[in-house]
């Protein structure tokens, strides 16, 4: 009993933890998939799904319902094991990044010191994810579209990367809870709005979607590194690509817009989780919105943009960072 | 607390038993593929030992450095190379065996000479203080050698692509 009583609160913590991390990624990718091919509608001057439900609102539970029923599908020449892990190699690693999002001072999964860093390590399992599906696939489709993402995604990480470095040299840590607090008076978005500029572009990159989604361009290689995949294999790609935009976005809340801090709503404790939320789904509107509104680019263009301006200007910018930060 | 012990000494042999696992896929496989997933299995569980000691930097670091870019950069080469339907060449015989059993008993008798001759001290209590100052200090002061000998790995890397993807797709063609 004492025993019981010694773990119990941790396993409890423990148990509520993944909970919420399961209904912040499904939860995540319903509202998200609903609003994106709503807003996808509007921006074209068409109503979008309508006919399920209310405005279509149960429109993606039917989906759902739809993937999880279809057959499996297997390439005769694919290479089985592979071919099987990588949606779950793309899908079950978002649930750790959540563990350490701060949503507010009080909703927090852990408050670890490195928690920039787990987020930073678990991203590049996902490219690990896309590889083996694209090669596992043994289709060039797939192959290319894998090429380009691990291209793609390498590059973009550096300009990523070192923005968010000028706010951790200005904070000095890499706790997210006291990068979030840092910036009670003014939110760094003001400070360093080139560091804000250059994440922007790169979580577009990094992401995989319009005016970048060149892993997946269908004018060109029907759909990229999942051309092979049907039914739930393909839908556990788009989840993980759902949770990794919530991610990215709330990396960016935490680091330039002031995490939870807002006007704290009355009679409600956790106000600071409402204004996080509504910030990331800003971003992911965002998102959205420069999706369906520029055309896709020339790969080498995306490549050029990387490595000619972003590299040069983020690095330009944490210089002067640490000029200022010594100067201070 | 000492459900705690238990649970970390259960952690402690599962992380060790995916190291080797991890190894010996990466020694054993027919496919090149999945000897460098094998590869990668291996480093996430040695990222767990560093964890399990009490070091998440080293853990995250070694992640993002070998899974990441180290990894990576590996199956990129074999995916230039190789496709699924073809297995890797064996090529345990003469001099390559004699080769792999003098790089492997070179490595062994230099870590367990190494090993003995260290005095081991129990770990002292983990240092709370992560700041930038800290890590900085630490890796271009105290470690610096360490630090510079990891490039050092990542150009290996780089060599050992280059090697596994000379062959090139052409020969399948033919």
């Amino acid at each position: 009993m004492e025993i019981l009583n010694s773990i119990l609160p941790e396993l409890i913590r423990i148990v509520i933890c993944a909970v919420c991390g399961a209904v912040i990624v499904f939860g995540n990718a319903l509202v998200m998939g609903y609003a994106e091919r709503k807003l996808a509608g509007h921006f074209m001057l068409r109503p979008g799904p309508m006919e399920v439900g209310f405005h279509g609102i149960i429109q993606l539970v039917v989906d759902g319902l739809k993937l999880m029923g279809k057959q499996l599908v297997v390439p005769a020449k694919a290479d089985k094991p592979l071919f099987m892990l990588a949606p779950i190699l793309a899908f079950a690693p978002v649930f750790i990044p959540l563990l350490v999002i701060p949503f507010s001072d009080k909703l927090q999964g852990f408050d670890l010191d490195v928690g920039l860093l787990l987020i930073l390590a678990v991203a590049s399992i996902n490219v690990l994810a896309i590889l083996i599906g694209g090669w596992g696939s043994n289709n060039k489709y797939s192959l290319f579209g894998a090429f380009r993402s691990v291209a793609q995604n390498v590059a973009y990480e550096i300009p990523m990367l070192i923005s968010l470095l000028a706010i951790v040299f200005m904070t000095n840590t890499f706790s997210l809870r006291e990068i979030a607090a840092a910036q009670s008076p003014v939110w760094f978005v003001i400070l360093q709005p080139l560091a804000f500029l250059i994440y922007i572009v790169a979580m577009v990159a990094e992401t995989n979607r319009a005016p970048f989604d060149l892993p997946e361009a269908e004018s060109e290689l029907t759909a990229g590194f999942h051309t092979e995949y049907s039914g739930m294999s393909f839908s556990l790609f788009v989840l993980g690509e759902y949770a990794n935009m919530f991610i990215v976005c709330s990396i960016a809340t935490v680091f330039f817009l002031g995490g939870d801090s807002g006007i704290p709503l009355p009679y409600f404790e956790y106000s600071g989780a409402i204004w996080f939320l509504a910030k990331v789904y800003a971003l992911m509107f965002f998102l959205v919105w420069i999706r369906w509104t520029y055309p896709r680019t020339r790969f080498d263009q995306l490549m050029n943009f990387c490595w000619k301006y972003l590299i040069p200007f983020s690095l330009v910018n944490l210089l002067i960072t640490v000029v200022m930060v010594k100067l201070i | 607390m000492i459900v705690y012990k238990y649970i970390a000494e259960i952690l402690f042999y599962a992380f060790m038993i995916l190291t080797f696992m991890g190894g010996f896929m990466a020694v054993r496989s027919k496919m090149l593929m999945h000897a460098v997933l094998g590869l990668a299995v291996s480093l996430f569980g040695v990222a767990g030992l560093y964890f399990h000691l009490g070091s998440p930097f080293l853990a995250m670091m070694q992640i993002l450095i070998y899974v990441g870019a180290v990894c990576i950069m590996i199956v990129l080469g074999v995916m230039l190379g190789n496709t699924p339907d073809q297995l890797a060449v064996k090529n345990f015989s003469g001099r390559n065996t004699l080769l792999a059993l003098l790089a492997c008993a070179t490595g062994f008798f230099t870590l367990f000479v190494a090993i003995g001759q260290t005095k081991f001290v129990p770990a002292a209590e983990r240092i709370g203080d992560m700041s930038i100052r800290f890590v900085g200090e630490n890796l271009l002061f105290k470690y610096c050698l360490a630090f510079e000998l990891i490039s050092v790995v990542l150009l290996t890397a780089i060599i050992g692509a280059i090697i596994l993807a000379r062959g090139g797709r052409e020969e399948v063609a033919k």
